[in-house]
C-alpha cells in the first residue's frame, strides 16, 4: 500500500488535542476536547506507518479500517474517511470520543513503541464530526422489501443502538423498548456532557430512525411487557441490551444521610434530567461545598468532574488502591487532575458521619499498605492499624461499580445468569440459553465498555440473521 | 399498532381543593396494572419523574386512575391538564403489587390522599370476599374524598377529621386505638398516608401484635432499581422502595429516616414552585 515517495511525520507525540482551558471549563458543562481541526488532522494522519499487516485493527474490538480511514484523511477524503469507519463501526463520534484507546487500538499501534502512538481516537471523532457538519449525508437506503422479519431489541444502549442498526441494514423490522425517556443508555444518562455532548447520541439515534428503526421509550420489559409477550406481539427474535445498572452500595454505617448518593443517582439527575441548569429544568441537586467520591473508574472521574462544575470548591477521589489500579482511563484522570480533583489513594471509607438533621458532615477513613495479589493479579489493599481519618465533606458519591438489574432475568422463566447476574451467552452469537433470545453488552459481561457492548451488539445481529434465516 | 400508548386524559374531576383525579388512556398499563403499583410521569420536557399510585384502573376501556395533590411545580402543572390533553411520559406499572390473598378481615386506614391511594386494595381486598373496616380521615370534612365511592366496599366505614367537621374529631390512630381496644381483630392493619399518621399507626399496632402494610413515597427518578435514591431502611437493611416496594412491614421501617430523606431538597422545590406561581400570574 506505501507509495514510494510518502514521507510519514515522524514526530514521536500526538498532535495535541485543542481543549478548553481547565480554569475555564470547570465553569461549564460544555466539550473538555475541541476536536482536531482538517490541518491537524492531516498532520495526524500522517503519521501512520500504514503498516501491511496493522496491529491496530486486531486491537480494536470491532476491527475498524484504521489505516485505511487514516490514509483517506491524509488525503483530504474526509467524508470518504468516514464511511470507511461506518464498514465495521456505526458510533465513531462516540467511539472517538470514549474508547479507552489507550488500552485497544492505540495500545498496539506500532508508532506507540518509540513515542505516542498514531492519536487513531481523535481522528476517527475528527472523521465523524465532519460528516456531522457537512449533514452527514449517510447513504443507507431503507429497505423496500417487505421485512424480513421483527425483531424486538431491549435497551437503547450501544448493545441495542448497534444490534437495531446491523439488524435493520439487513432487511428486519426493529422495534427498540427503551425503559427511561430518552434512548442512548449510558451515553444519556451516565457519560457527561462535558465528554460526550448530548447532541452527538441524538445524531446517532436520528440515524437509526432513518434506517427505520422504531424506538419506543417508557417501555420496562418485565413490567409493561414481558420478553415472552414480546414473542407473542408477534417478534421472531429478541435482544437483550439492558447493560448493568443496579448501583452498588459499600455497606457502611451513614450510607442513606441526606447528601450520600449513587453515581447512577448523581449523574442520571445531571446528564438525563439536567439538574445543572435547575431552575430551567425541573429536577435539583444538591451538592456540598467538599465532595468525597468513592471509587477509581470513569464513573468516579465523571462525577468528580461533575461535582466541580456544580461548583463544590473541594473534590476528593478516595481510592482503596493506587492510581496504577485505577480502571479509569488515563486522559480522564489527566482531565480530572487538571481540573484540580484532589486524589486520595490507598484511602478506604469505613463510615459516613452525619449531623443532628441528618446531612453528611464528613467521612471517616483508612489508609490502606498494598499487600499480596488477589485473585485479580492487583495487589489486595489492608488497612493500615491506627491510621482512622476524617475528610470533612457534605456530599459523598458512591462509584464502587453496578450489576445487571435482575428484572429481565426475574421474569424471563429459564433464562440462565451468572453468579453476579449477567445473562449467560455463547461469545460469538450472544445466543442465550432459551431459542430466539439473544444478549450482550453491560447485561452479559457487567460494567465494560461502549466498543465491547457495540461488538456484541453486532455478533448478536449477525447471529440473529442467522437464526432467523434456518428457520424460514 | 397494539403496542403504542397515547396517554390522552380521558377523565378529568376535582375532588377536594387541589386534589385531582385523572382518567389516562393506556391500554398497556391498564392490562398489566394491579393494586399497589404506581407510574412514573413527566408533564413537559424539562420536566421531573414524580410517582404516583395507580389508584383505579379498567382493563376493558384501557385507563388508569389517577389521584393527585397539587403539592409543588409538576403536581401543579399536572392538574392544569385538560380531557383530551397527553401526558408527555407515562412509564408503569412499576413496584410490587400488594398481597392481598388469604385475608379474613383487615382494617385499612387512609389519611388524607392515602384514601385515594388504597382505593383499589380496598376494591379488590372486597372482590376476594375479605371484611374491610375503613378509617379515613383528614384536617376537615371538605378534604375528605372518595368516602361514596369506598363505602359500598367496606364493612364499616369511619371518619375522622382533625377540626370534627364530621366524624371523630381527632386523628385516624383514635379511631383504630378504639376499634383494637373493643376487641376487633384484624389479620392485617394496611395504612397509607402521610409519613407521620404511618409511624403513628405503625407504633400502635405493634403494642396489639397486628402486623402492619404502610405504603413509602420516598423521592424516585427511574423507578427501576437504577439510582437508590428511594433507598430507606427496613429491618436494618437497605431497600429500594421503587422494586423492593413501595409496600413494607411498618413495624421494620426506619420512619425517621424517611422523613429526613424526603426533604433534601425542600429548597429547590420552594424556588421552582415560586418561579411557577410567578409565571402562572403573569399568564404565561
Ligand atoms: C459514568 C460512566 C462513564 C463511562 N465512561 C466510559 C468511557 O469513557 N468509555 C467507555 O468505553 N465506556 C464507558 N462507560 C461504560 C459504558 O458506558 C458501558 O459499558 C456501555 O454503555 C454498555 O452498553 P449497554 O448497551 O450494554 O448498556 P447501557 O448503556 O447501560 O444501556 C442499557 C439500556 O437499557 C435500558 N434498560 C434497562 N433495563 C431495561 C428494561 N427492563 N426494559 C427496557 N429498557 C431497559 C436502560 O435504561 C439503558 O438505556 C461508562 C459508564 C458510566 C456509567
Ligand atoms: C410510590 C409513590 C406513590 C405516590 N403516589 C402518589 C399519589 O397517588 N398521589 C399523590 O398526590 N402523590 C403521590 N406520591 C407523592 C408524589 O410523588 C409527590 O407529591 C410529587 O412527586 C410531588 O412533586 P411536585 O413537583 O409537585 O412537588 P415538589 O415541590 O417537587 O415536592 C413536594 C414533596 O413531594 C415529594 N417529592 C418531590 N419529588 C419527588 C419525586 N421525584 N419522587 C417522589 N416524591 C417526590 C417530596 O416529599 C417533596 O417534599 C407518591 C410517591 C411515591 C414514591
Ligand atoms: S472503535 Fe475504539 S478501539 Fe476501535 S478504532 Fe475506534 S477508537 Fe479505536
Ligand atoms: S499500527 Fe499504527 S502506524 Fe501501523 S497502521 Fe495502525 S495506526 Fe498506522
Ligand atoms: S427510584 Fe431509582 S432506584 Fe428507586
Amino acid at each position: 500500500m506505501a507509495e514510494p515517495r510518502r514521507k510519514p511525520n515522524l514526530v514521536k507525540t500526538k498532535v495535541p488535542m485543542p481543549a478548553q482551558d481547565p480554569q475555564v471549563r470547570i465553569k461549564n458543562f460544555d466539550e473538555v476536547a475541541l476536536g482536531y481541526t482538517p490541518e491537524q488532522a492531516v498532520e495526524e494522519a500522517r503519521r501512520c506507518l500504514r503498516c501491511k499487516e496493522p496491529r491496530c485493527v486486531q486491537g480494536c474490538p470491532v476491527n475498524v479500517k484504521i489505516p485505511e480511514f487514516i490514509m483517506l484523511i491524509e488525503e483530504g477524503k474526509f467524508l470518504e474517511a468516514y464511511y470507511k469507519i461506518l464498514e465495521t463501526n456505526n458510533l465513531p463520534a462516540i467511539c472517538g470520543r470514549v474508547c479507552p484507546q489507550e488500552n485497544q487500538c492505540e495500545k498496539h499501534c506500532l508508532r506507540g513503541e518509540k513515542g505516542e502512538p498514531v492519536a487513531i481516537g481523535r481522528l476517527e471523532r475528527f472523521a465523524a464530526d465532519y460528516a456531522a457538519s457537512c449533514g452527514e449525508p449517510r447513504h443507507e437506503p431503507t429497505n423496500p422489501a417487505p421485512p424480513k422479519g421483527k425483531v424486538a431489541v431491549v435497551g437503547s444502549g450501544p448493545a441495542g443502538l448497534t444490534c437495531a442498526a446491523d439488524l435493520a441494514k439487513m432487511g428486519y423490522q426493529v422495534t427498540v423498548f427503551e425503559a427511561f425517556h430518552t434512548p442512548g443508555g449510558v451515553l444519556v444518562y451516565g457519560i457527561p456532557e462535558f465528554r460526550l455532548p448530548k447532541r452527538v447520541v441524538q445524531r446517532e439515534i436520528d440515524n437509526l430512525k432513518k434506517l427505520g428503526v422504531e424506538i419506543q421509550t417508557n417501555m420496562v420489559i418485565g413490567k409493561i411487557l414481558s420478553v415472552d409477550e414480546l414473542f407473542s406481539e408477534g417478534y421472531d427474535a429478541i435482544f437483550i441490551g439492558t447493560g448493568a445498572g443496579l448501583p452498588q452500595f459499600l455497606r457502611i454505617p451513614g450510607e442513606n444521610l441526606n447528601g450520600v448518593f449513587s453515581a447512577n443517582e448523581f449523574l442520571t439527575r445531571i446528564n438525563l434530567m439536567r439538574a445543572y441548569r435547575f431552575p430551567e429544568y425541573d429536577t435539583p441537586i444538591k451538592i456540598g461545598r467538599r465532595v468525597a467520591v468513592i471509587g477509581g473508574g470513569n464513573v468516579a472521574m465523571d462525577a468528580a468532574r461533575c461535582a466541580l462544575r456544580l461548583g463544590a470548591a473541594k473534590v476528593y477521589i478516595v481510592y482503596r488502591r493506587s492510581e496504577e489500579e485505577m480502571p479509569a482511563r488515563r486522559e480522564e484522570i489527566h482531565h480530572a487532575r487538571e481540573e484540580g480533583v484532589e486524589f486520595k489513594l490507598l484511602t478506604n471509607p469505613v463510615r459516613i458521619l452525619g449531623d443532628d438533621n441528618g446531612w453528611v458532615k464528613g467521612l471517616e477513613c483508612v489508609t490502606m499498605e498494598l499487600g499480596e495479589p488477589d485473585a485479580s493479579g492487583r495487589r489486595r489493599p489492608v488497612p493500615k492499624p491506627g491510621s482512622e481519618h476524617c475528610l470533612e465533606v457534605e456530599t459523598v458519591i458512591i462509584a464502587i461499580g453496578t450489576t445487571p438489574n435482575p428484572l429481565i432475568a426475574n421474569t424471563t422463566p429459564g433464562l440462565e445468569l451468572t453468579k453476579f447476574g449477567g445473562i449467560v451467552v455463547d461469545e460469538a452469537t450472544g445466543q442465550t440459553s432459551r431459542p430466539g433470545i439473544f444478549a450482550g453488552g453491560d447485561s452479559v459481561t457487567g460494567a465494560a465498555t461502549v466498543i465491547l457492548a457495540m461488538g456484541a451488539g453486532k455478533r448478536a445481529a449477525k447471529a440473529i440473521d442467522a437464526y432467523l434465516a434456518a428457520r424460514r | 399498532g397494539g403496542i403504542v400508548a397515547v396517554n390522552r386524559i380521558v377523565k378529568k374531576k376535582v375532588l377536594a381543593p387541589a386534589v385531582k383525579l385523572i382518567e389516562v388512556e393506556n391500554h398497556l398499563i391498564a392490562k398489566k396494572a394491579q393494586p399497589g403499583q404506581f407510574v412514573i410521569l413527566r408533564v413537559h420536557e424539562k420536566g421531573e419523574r414524580i410517582p404516583l399510585t395507580i389508584s383505579d384502573y379498567d382493563r376493558e376501556k384501557g385507563t388508569v386512575t389517577i389521584i393527585f395533590q397539587e403539592v409543588g411545580k409538576t403536581t401543579t402543572l399536572l392538574g392544569r391538564l385538560e380531557e383530551g390533553d397527553r401526558i408527555l411520559d407515562l412509564v408503569g406499572p412499576l413496584g410490587k403489587p400488594t398481597h392481598l390473598e388469604g385475608l379474613q378481615r383487615v382494617v385499612v386506614v387512609g389519611g388524607g390522599l392515602g384514601t385515594a391511594l388504597v382505593f383499589s386494595q380496598v376494591k379488590e381486598l372486597h372482590r376476594r370476599g375479605t371484611k374491610v373496616d375503613c378509617i379515613i380521615g383528614a384536617r376537615n370534612k371538605d378534604l375528605i374524598i372518595l368516602e361514596e365511592e369506598i363505602k359500598p366496599y367496606c364493612a364499616n366505614l369511619y371518619i375522622a377529621t382533625d377540626d370534627g367537621s364530621k366524624g371523630h374529631k381527632g386523628f385516624v390512630t383514635d379511631v383504630l386505638k378504639r376499634l383494637l381496644d373493643e376487641g376487633n381483630r384484624y389479620d392485617r392493619a394496611i395504612a397509607v398516608g402521610p409519613l407521620i399518621m404511618m409511624k403513628v399507626v405503625s407504633n400502635l399496632t405493634r403494642q396489639y401484635g397486628l402486623p402492619t402494610v404502610v405504603s413509602m413515597n420516598p423521592i424516585m427518578v427511574d423507578g427501576t432499581g437504577m439510582c437508590g435514591c428511594c433507598r430507606l431502611t427496613v429491618g436494618g437493611q437497605t431497600k429500594f422502595a421503587c422494586v423492593d416496594g413501595p409496600e413494607f412491614d411498618g413495624h421494620l421501617v426506619d420512619f425517621d429516616e424517611v422523613i429526613k430523606r424526603t426533604a433534601m431538597y425542600r429548597e429547590e422545590e420552594k424556588t421552582a414552585m415560586e418561579l411557577l406561581q410567578r409565571s402562572l400570574k403573569e399568564g404565561v
